[in-house]
Formats: C-alpha cells, structure tokens, sequence
C-alpha cells in the first residue's frame, strides 16, 4: 500500500540527501517526494509518498524519527488531506489539433502557459488521479516534454 | 580564543583524558594547542588504529571516546572504525580537519566529504561553518553520542575554523532539547511482560549489549536471581552477567553453545532486553521461534520490530526496565515454577556441552581456557575477528563489568590490537588479553609500535593457522574444501616482527607449552606476544548454517569425529 508521510525538518543544508540516504540505505523505495519551506523558515517540510506494507512504514517512520535533523514525522495516509502535484506538459499542437486540444485544457480546467508554432506547454495543478487524466487525454497530440512535482499534501480542517 | 583553543578546552572541561589521533595539514593548529593541554594523545601508526582505540577506550571506561584525523586520507581512514562503533553502539566523537571554507567544493588538496561519506555510519554528524557555532555543535555532538542509544559523531570542521578567533564568552552555547522518545504506555507494556511471565513455562532472558550500555549488570542479576530465568547472551551482551553464575548459559546464536541454542529454540517467552536479533542470532527472520512470545525491550524504538515480530515490545532503557519489573513482580508476588525447564537445559547441558576434539596438536581453545584460568574471569579480553574470536566467546568465561571488547555488528578484522591499546589506556594497571588471528593482526599490525611506545600490559595470543580460518572453515563445509585464496603461504615471522619492534615474543607449537607460555607472558612486566600455531584443521562448532535457525547446528557431539547435525 502507498503511504503519504507529512515529516517536517529543521532547514539546513544537507538535511534532504540524509533523509534520502536513509531510504536507500535501509532499501526502501521512494514513489514521490517534495520538499520547501514551511511558515516557520526554519522549518521544511517533506511529503513523502511510500510503498510498503504497514511493518515498512512503520519502520520507515522510525528511522526518520531517529535522525537528529527530523522534528516529527507524521503519516497523513488515513486522514483527509488536501493533495496536489503541479504538470507542465508539452504537447504537439499542429493548427490542425490546436483547437482540440485547448477543449481539453479547458474541461480539466487546466492553462497553457505557452505558445509555440508547433507546440503548447500545459500547466496543471491537481491530486494524482487528475494529472493521469490529463496525460492520457494528451498522450495522442504527442508528448514532446513532460514534467511534474512530487505529491505536496495538507490535512483537512483544524488539525 | 581561536577555534582550535576553544576545541582543547570543550575536551578538558568535559573531563577528556586521552585523545587518539594522527595530525595532518589541516588540523595543525588543533595539534599545536593540544600539544600544550593536559589532554594526553596518543599518536596511533593510522588512523584506523585512533579510532578502534578510542572505541576500546569507550568500551571498557563508558565514556566516550575520542579521536582527530586531518582532512581527505585522515579521514576516510576513519571510516571502518567510525561504522564499527555505530553497529555496536559505541560512544565515540570523532574530530576531521577539513579544507578552509573558500576552498570546499573545489576538489581541493586532501578535501574529501567526509560528511557525506560518514552520514549512514554516524548517529549524527556536523560540519562547522561559522566559527561562532562551534560551541552549540560542540555540546550537542557530545550529547548525542552520550545519550539514549549511544553511537559515534562526527564533526567536521575546516582549518580557518580551528585558526580563526571570536570572543567565546559572547557566543551563544545552548543547544535544542532533542524529542524524546514517547514513554508512555510503560506501565501497560510492564503488565503484559508480568503476565507473560506467569503464563510462562520454559521463560529465557536474552541479555544484549544494551544491559552494558545502560549500566544494568546488577539490575540484570538481582531479575535473575528473583524469577530464577536462565539467561542466554548475545555476542556483544558477553559480560552482562558473570559468565559463572547458576543459571548463565552463555552465549547463543551462530557459534553459541549447543545446550544454549537448545534452550533458545525451545523457550516459550523470550525476553530480550538490549539485544537487537540480529542475523547471527536469529538466522531466517521469517522462521525465528515461530511459537514463542516475544518481549523486546529497547531504548531505540527504532529496534523494536525491526529484525523479528514482538508481541510485547517496550520502549525502555535497560536498568529502567529491570528495576520496574523487578518491583512489579516483587509487589505481585510472582514466582515461577520452572523446574521441569532447569531439569531440560542440565540435560541438554550434559548431552550437548561445548567440547572439541584434543588430539595432540596445540587447539585454540586449550590456550583460551589455559589462560583463562591462569588470569581468571576479572581480565579484560578483547579479541579481533574471525574463528579466534568466536573460541574466545564459547570458552573465556567473563566475570567483570566492561570486561569484554570484540567487533559485533560490523566484524571488523584489524579491530583488536588497536581496541586493545585504547582498553589498556582506559583502565590503567590492569591486564589487557588480546586474542587475534594471523589474518586479523596483519590488518593493523603498524600498532605495535604504538603498544611498544607506551610499553602496556598487553598480552597478544595470535592464533596463527596460517590461514583466513573462518572462510577457511565455511569453504570445507559449504563450498566442498575449494579453499580459493584463504591459505596464507607466506606469513611473517610474527616473534621476529615483534622483535623488530621491540616487543617481547614467544612461540609455542605444543599443547605442553602453554602453561609456561602463558605464566611467562602474564609475568613480564608490558606487552608480550605470543605467537601460537595451532591446528589448520580447527573449526568452530557448533555452526548453524546460513538460513538456519537456532536448533539446525551442525558440530561433534558426544565424542564423535564426523561432523553431524544435532540431535
């Protein structure tokens, strides 16, 4: 099962490639991550997307809370969380598709954010199920470049 | 007061007596004002030796030990001992010079990250960028290699750090209160260890190097006394409890004793308290007592679940955890009735003891338990790595705290002459034993210069078989004696070796010279060395092949000569 780990880190060079370092290291393997700033500028935070069963993410969760750089280390998975990745995609855009394509950027309520003669750069923020969407709808224009974040994640509500 | 200034002082103030090391470029003003410090150091031949040294150091004394190497070559050297002190959990600072600040990043003469290299080997380590931190990374290195799981630190700090000066009285020295870890639920986990304990038929305490780290050898023996449980060690738990005590198996696990692994294979609740099942202990994780319940107890919830399934796993430092237990099950009033269990293990103590075959020729394990008892159990034994060090856990019984120094984790050949040195530097006037291999003293034999410079009541037992004895032994049984590169041909003349550097040697072929040999190595004042060739042939038995579990051992029983499995 995939497992979404909320860690938040003192900000210091150096911290990212320890946490890094500790999965490798200990052969776990790492499907997403973002990192940056939080409200507190000495404080990062790292959203951390896992594969394992709940014995790996356990010890995942306590090897990170081990490292002296960790403040807390929080698995959001269950919760209700508010997730996001960014895409930019450049897509094949001949005047032919041109028109077609923009009708689709605009039911995912996507942007283009650039204009080539022969190709679009499509922006798109969303959670994992809609980036996916958007790539296969634009996967037959012909992908020329493609780019996206790790998964960035919020609890809902008060907490 | 410049940074190297500032450094010396942090050592002395925290009551440093001894530092190991090997100077370089980089850390040359450290050394011109350690050279004028009350801080003895002790220049090891390299800089692998510093820091076994400083880890024998912390082994035997519970303080941490501490070492300097220079930037790039100094530093990597560093690098086996600093993994081996992390595995076994040994408090250690270790001191890099690195490259000046405007030169990091540029490849520069002797500059190597050490940072980098050393982050999944050390609890922790820093770099000092900005003189005015210097303290508050000073204070937090030592508090993290002190407490909670102890390991070692690194800090690494570039050479116009050491020179430049700041006015220290102004800078700020605090350091964050770390996380601790939760505690709660103590009590409920302490009831369900109680009651475990009563639904328990045949309990077994597995002593782990954590009772040693934790101070707990009293606390350990008062529970056994109590519950009457009879207690199994690990390799790094050796000397946890006086090895002659009723009740004292011994150790367990690849090469324990039969009657010990007996008893392991068949507990119903085992109790392991600062032992981190590893692999030697444990063989196939998946298939490790499928049927017992069992108690994990760990100052590193980390540990906890990591290697094997627990039902009862606790958060807890060691002597905590036995004192609260011990009260507990004294207000409960708690008693087991474990004759038919003691009945078992005198059985198999008495079917499956630790024996070897003597047929004249001179056995590694007759000079172990000839010297054992000449010196007695209060000796310190450090031992390097290797079919020696395996003889000396089954037969040198320890009796004394602190007492026994080997490479656990990490298995580190070349560990032993250095780990003996610091030892001996560690607790003065006392007789430091070094049991070594012909393969293992060769891996840092440079220091017998620093045992001969400081002339210290070492006494080296080297096991000379003239070959890499436990590949040797695992290719005769598992790989059909294909014995591909382990036969040293050409080995030193070890005696005159030792000689050369001015240390008393002796040579002994036959079973009937040990005694003297001994006697007269433990009576010359310094170190002496004692060069024993033994029988090529030797193995450790018993041996639990790889991916067994711990009744699967293979060894001689009862007087047979062919090798069969138990049972």
């Amino acid at each position: 099962m995939r497992h979404t780990l909320a860690v938040l880190v003192e900000n210091q060079p150096g911290v990212l490639s320890h946490v890094a370092g500790l999965f490798s290291r200990r052969g776990y393997n790492i499907e997403s991550l973002a990192v940056g700033q939080t409200e507190d500028p000495s404080v990062s935070r790292i959203t951390l997307v896992v594969e394992g069963d709940e014995k790996v993410i356990e010890q995942v969760s306590k090897q990170l809370n081990k490292q002296v750089e960790v403040i807390k280390v929080n698995d959001i998975t269950n919760e209700e969380t508010v997730d996001r990745q960014l895409l930019l995609l450049k897509v094949a855009a001949d005047t032919a598709v041109r028109q077609e394509i923009m009708q689709i950027v605009e039911i995912f309520r996507c942007r283009i954010v650039d204009i080539g003669r022969r190709s679009l750069i499509v922006e798109a923020t969303g959670d994992e199920e809609k980036i996916e969407a958007i790539i296969k709808s634009l996967r037959p224009f012909g992908i020329q470049e493609l780019v996206r974040t790790g998964k960035v994640a919020m609890v809902r509500g008060a907490k | 007061m410049n940074g190297a200034e500032y450094l010396v002082k942090f050592f002395e103030n925290k009551n440093v007596d001894i530092i190991f090391g090997y100077p370089g470029g980089k850390v040359i003003f450290l050394y011109d004002v350690l050279a004028r410090s009350s801080i003895k150091h002790i220049l090891t031949r390299h800089e692998q030796g510093a820091v076994h040294a400083a880890d024998g150091y912390a082994r035997v004394t519970g303080r941490p030990g501490v070492c300097f190497a220079t930037s790039g070559p100094g530093a990597t050297n560093l690098v086996t001992g600093i993994a081996n002190a992390y595995l076994d959990s040994v408090p250690l600072i270790a001191v890099t010079g690195q490259v000046g600040l405007s030169d990091i990043g540029r490849d520069s003469f002797q500059e190597a990250d050490i940072i980098g290299i050393t982050m999944p080997i050390t609890k922790h380590s820093y770099m000092v960028k900005e003189l005015e931190k210097l303290p508050a990374v000073m204070e937090e290195a030592w508090n993290v290699a002190t407490t909670g799981r102890p390991g070692p630190v690194l800090v690494d700090i570039p050479s116009d750090i050491f020179s430049g000066s700041v006015d220290f009285s102004t800078v700020q020295k605090k350091i964050a209160t770390r996380k601790v870890p939760l505690k709660n639920g103590l009590d409920e986990q302490l009831q369900k260890v109680v009651d475990a304990l009563k639904n328990s038929k045949r309990p077994l305490l597995l002593a782990g190097g954590g009772i040693i780290a934790s101070q707990a050898w009293d606390q350990l023996k008062d529970l056994k006394d109590y519950l009457q449980i009879p207690v199994v060690t690990t390799l790094m738990g050796k000397g946890a409890i006086p090895e002659k005590e009723e009740g004292v198996l011994g150790m367990v696990g690849m090469h324990g004793k039969p009657f010990a692994n007996l008893a392991l294979s068949s507990c119903d609740l085992l109790l392991g308290i600062g032992a981190r099942f590893s692999d030697r202990i444990t063989g196939k994780p998946e298939k490790f007592l499928p049927d017992t319940v069992i108690v994990h107890v760990d100052i590193d919830p980390a540990e906890l679940c990591k290697n094997v399934r627990t039902e009862i796993p606790v958060v807890c430092d060691a002597g905590k955890f036995l004192t609260e237990l011990l009260g507990r099950l004294k207000k409960e009033k708690v008693r087991l009735r474990l004759n038919e269990w003691h009945r078992q293990i005198a059985e198999w103590r008495q079917k499956y003891p630790l024996t070897y075959e003597k047929n004249g020729s001179l056995k590694p394990q007759s000079i172990i338990e000839e010297v054992a008892r000449i010196v007695g159990d209060r000796a310190i034994v450090v031992t390097d790595v290797g079919q020696h060090q395996m003889f000396v856990a089954q037969y040198y019984p320890i009796g004394g705290i602190r007492n026994f120094v080997s490479s656990g984790g990490l298995g580190t050949m070349g560990f032993g002459l250095p780990a003996a040195i610091g030892a001996a530097f560690g607790r003065p006037g006392e007789i430091v034993l070094l049991f070594s291999g012909d393969g293992s003293i060769q891996m840092n034999i440079q220091e017998l210069a620093t045992l001969a410079q400081h002339q210290l009541p070492v006494k080296i037992f080297i096991m000379n078989n003239s070959c890499l004895g436990m590949v040797r032994q695992w290719q005769e049984l598992f790989f059909g004696k294909r014995y591909a590169h382990t036969i040293f041909t050409s080995n030193p003349d070890f005696v005159g070796l030792a000689g050369a550097y001015g240390i008393k040697a002796l040579r002994i072929s036959r079973p009937e010279e040990i005694k003297g040999a001994v006697i007269q190595a433990v009576r010359t004042p310094g170190p002496v060395l004692v060069e024993c060739a033994v029988d090529q042939e030797e193995n450790v038995f018993p041996i639990i092949p790889p991916g067994g579990s711990p009744h699967e051992m293979l060894g001689r029983w009862q007087g047979e000569t062919h090798v069969s499995r138990i049972g």
